[in-house]
C-alpha cells in the first residue's frame, strides 16, 4: 500500500519557539491514525499543516490534493442553511440533492433546510462531518472532533465517524486527548511530545472494539504511561 | 480580611460558610402561556408610552397649562397638517427634503461602503483609510457648514454634502468593525472547504458584518434627517427646513411643531424600514430577544 501522508523533517517554530522538531511521519492509504499528546505538545500544529492552514515551515510534507477536516467547534456558517453549508467550496451552483444524501450518511438529512442555530451539539458536529466527506477526501483530518461532546452524544459520534471510515476507506488523522477514543478507533496511535513523535502503537484488535478487553486495558495503561499519567484510586493524577 | 493556615480535615464546624435556613425554599413559577390569561399585545404596550404623552400635550393645551405662544396644541397642528396637505406646501416640502436625504445618503452609503471595504478587506487599505477616518471623525461635521457654503454656495449641493458626510462615518464604522469582527476559525474553515478569496467575502466576511452593517444603516438613516435639519437652516427656499424658517418669522409654533412632527414620523418611517430589513435578513441569529 502506498503513503498517503509523507514527512520528513518537518520543522515549526513561533517566535523562536520551536513546536516541531525534525518531525517524521508516513499514513498509508486508508489507514486511521490518531495522535495523543498533552496540550501545547505541537498535535495542533502539525494538523493545521497538513490541512495547508499553515505554510510557514521547515522540511517537507507532501498529502493527497483531495483533503478535507473537522473541528473541535462544527464551525458552520451561521447565515447558510444546513445544506448549504454542507456543499459550501464545491465547484458548481450548491448541489442540495448532494447534501442531503452526505447528510443521510451521518442520520440527519431531516436537518438539511435548517439554520444552524436550531442544532444541538452533536448534530452539528455531524454536519461538520457530512461537509468534510461530502468532499470525497483521501485524507480526512480531525481535530478533537468529540472534545466538546457530552459522554452520550460522543459515543455515538465516534462509532458513527468508524463507520463512515469503512464506507470511504479514507486515511484519517485524528487529534485527540482521549486515550480510549484513540485506542477505539485507530489503526496506529501516535504519542507526541514536544514537538516529536515519541511513542508508537500499533492498534491490532478485532473491531468493534471492547472497552473491557484484556488486551484493551492493557495497550491503555502503556498509552496513559507514556503520557506519564497514572492512574490510582488514592494518588493524584499527576 | 485574615488568612488562617488550613489543617487538612480539621475543618471545624464554625469555618464552613454559614448553610442557609434549612426551611428556607424558593417557588418557581412557571411563565408558560395558559392560553386563559389575558395578555396585552406587545404592539399596544409599544404604542402606550407616545399615546400618553401626546395625551398629556392635549390636555395641557386644552386646558390652557400650555400657552399657544410656547407650544401650539395638537389639534391646531394636525389642522395645520390637512391645511398644509390640501394646499400642496407640505407634500412639496417633503419632496424636497426627502430627494435631499436620498441623493445625500446615497452619496454617503456608497462612499463609506467603498472605504470600509476597502480598509475592512486589505491591511492595506487599513493603514490609508482607517487612521484618517478616526481623524476626520474628530471633526464635529455640523461645524463644516461654513466650509460647504464657502465650497458649494446655498444652493442643493451643501446641503447634499452636509447629509452625505454624516451619514458616511457611522455606516463606515459599522461596517468596518463588522468585516473585522469575522471569526478567524470560521474563516479558516471555509478555507479549507476550498473557497478561494472572493468566495471567503461573499460566503463568510461580509455576511459577518451584516449585523453591524445594518445597526450602521440604523444610525445613518437617523443622521441622514439630523444632517438635513441643520442643512436646511442655511438659506433654504424649498423643503421642511424652509417651511420651519418661515414659520417662525410669525412666531408659528403650530407650523414649527407639524415640521418637526414630520421630520421624527420620516425618521421613524426609516427606523422601521431598517428593523424590518434586519429582521429578514438575520433570521439565522440565535440571539437573546428580550423577557417577556
Amino acid at each position: 500500500m502506498t503513503d498517503s501522508v509523507e514527512i520528513r523533517g518537518l520543522s515549526r517554530a513561533f517566535d523562536g519557539h520551536t513546536v516541531l522538531h525534525d518531525l517524521d511521519l508516513d499514513i498509508r492509504e486508508g489507514e486511521f491514525v490518531a495522535l495523543l499528546g498533552h496540550s501545547g505538545c505541537g498535535k495542533s500544529t502539525l494538523l493545521r499543516i497538513l490541512a495547508g492552514l499553515d505554510d510557514e515551515i521547515g522540511g517537507e510534507v507532501t498529502v493527497p490534493a483531495r483533503r478535507s477536516a473537522a473541528f473541535q467547534s462544527p464551525r458552520l456558517l451561521p447565515w447558510l442553511k444546513v445544506w448549504r453549508n454542507v456543499v459550501l467550496g464545491l465547484p458548481g451552483r450548491p448541489d442540495r440533492a448532494l447534501a442531503v444524501k452526505a447528510l443521510d450518511e451521518v442520520g440527519i438529512a431531516d436537518r438539511a433546510t435548517v439554520w444552524p442555530k436550531t442544532l444541538s451539539g452533536g448534530q452539528a458536529q455531524r454536519v461538520s462531518l457530512a461537509r468534510a466527506l461530502v468532499r470525497e477526501p483521501e485524507l480526512l483530518l480531525l481535530d478533537e472532533p468529540f472534545g466538546a461532546l457530552d459522554a452520550l452524544t460522543r459515543g455515538r459520534v465516534q462509532q458513527l465517524v468508524a463507520e463512515l471510515w469503512r464506507l470511504h476507506g479514507c486515511a484519517i488523522l485524528l487529534v485527540t486527548h482521549d486515550v480510549e477514543e484513540a485506542l477505539l478507533l485507530a489503526d496506529r496511535v501516535l504519542v507526541m511530545d514536544e514537538g516529536r513523535i515519541a511513542h508508537e502503537l500499533s492498534v491490532e484488535l478485532p473491531r468493534p472494539r471492547d472497552l473491557t478487553a484484556p488486551e484493551f486495558v492493557t495497550l491503555r495503561a502503556r498509552l496513559l504511561n507514556w503520557l506519564g499519567v497514572t492512574h490510582t484510586l488514592e494518588g493524584t493524577p499527576s | 480580611m485574615t488568612t488562617k493556615p488550613l489543617a487538612a480535615g480539621v475543618l471545624s464546624k464554625q469555618d464552613l460558610p454559614e448553610a442557609p435556613e434549612p426551611s428556607a425554599r424558593v417557588t418557581i413559577r412557571g411563565t408558560a402561556r395558559t392560553g386563559r390569561r389575558f395578555t396585552v399585545p406587545r404592539s399596544v404596550r409599544r404604542a402606550a408610552g407616545p399615546v400618553g404623552l401626546v395625551l398629556l400635550w392635549f390636555l395641557t393645551s386644552a386646558t390652557g397649562v400650555l400657552p399657544e405662544s410656547v407650544l401650539a396644541s395638537p389639534v391646531d397642528v394636525v389642522r395645520q397638517a390637512v391645511e398644509l396637505t390640501r394646499n400642496g406646501e407640505l407634500p412639496s416640502a417633503v419632496a424636497a427634503s426627502g430627494r435631499r436625504a436620498a441623493i445625500g445618503f446615497a452619496i454617503g452609503a456608497s462612499v463609506a461602503l467603498s472605504l470600509s471595504l476597502l480598509a475592512g478587506l486589505f491591511r492595506l487599505g487599513e493603514d490609508v483609510i482607517d487612521s484618517s477616518m478616526g481623524m476626520f471623525r474628530a471633526i464635529p461635521w455640523v461645524g463644516l457648514i461654513p466650509l460647504f457654503i464657502v465650497w458649494f454656495g446655498i444652493e442643493e449641493t451643501p446641503k447634499i454634502a452636509l447629509v452625505a458626510l454624516g451619514v458616511t462615518y457611522p455606516l463606515y464604522f459599522n461596517i468596518y468593525g463588522g468585516i473585522r469582527s469575522t471569526d478567524a476559525q470560521l474563516v479558516e474553515a471555509a478555507r479549507m472547504m476550498g473557497l478561494g478569496r472572493l468566495g471567503l467575502i461573499t460566503y463568510v466576511i461580509l455576511p459577518s458584518a451584516l449585523p453591524g452593517a445594518l445597526v450602521g444603516l440604523r444610525y445613518a438613516l437617523s443622521t441622514a434627517w439630523l444632517a438635513l435639519v441643520f442643512a436646511e437652516q442655511i438659506n433654504a427656499d424649498k423643503g421642511l427646513g424652509y417651511l420651519m424658517s418661515n414659520a417662525q418669522q410669525y412666531f408659528r409654533t403650530d407650523v414649527i411643531v407639524l415640521c418637526l412632527v414630520v421630520y421624527a414620523l420620516l425618521g421613524l418611517a426609516c427606523d422601521f424600514a431598517v428593523r424590518i430589513l434586519s429582521r429578514r435578513l438575520l433570521t439565522w441569529r440565535a440571539n437573546f430577544e428580550g423577557e417577556a
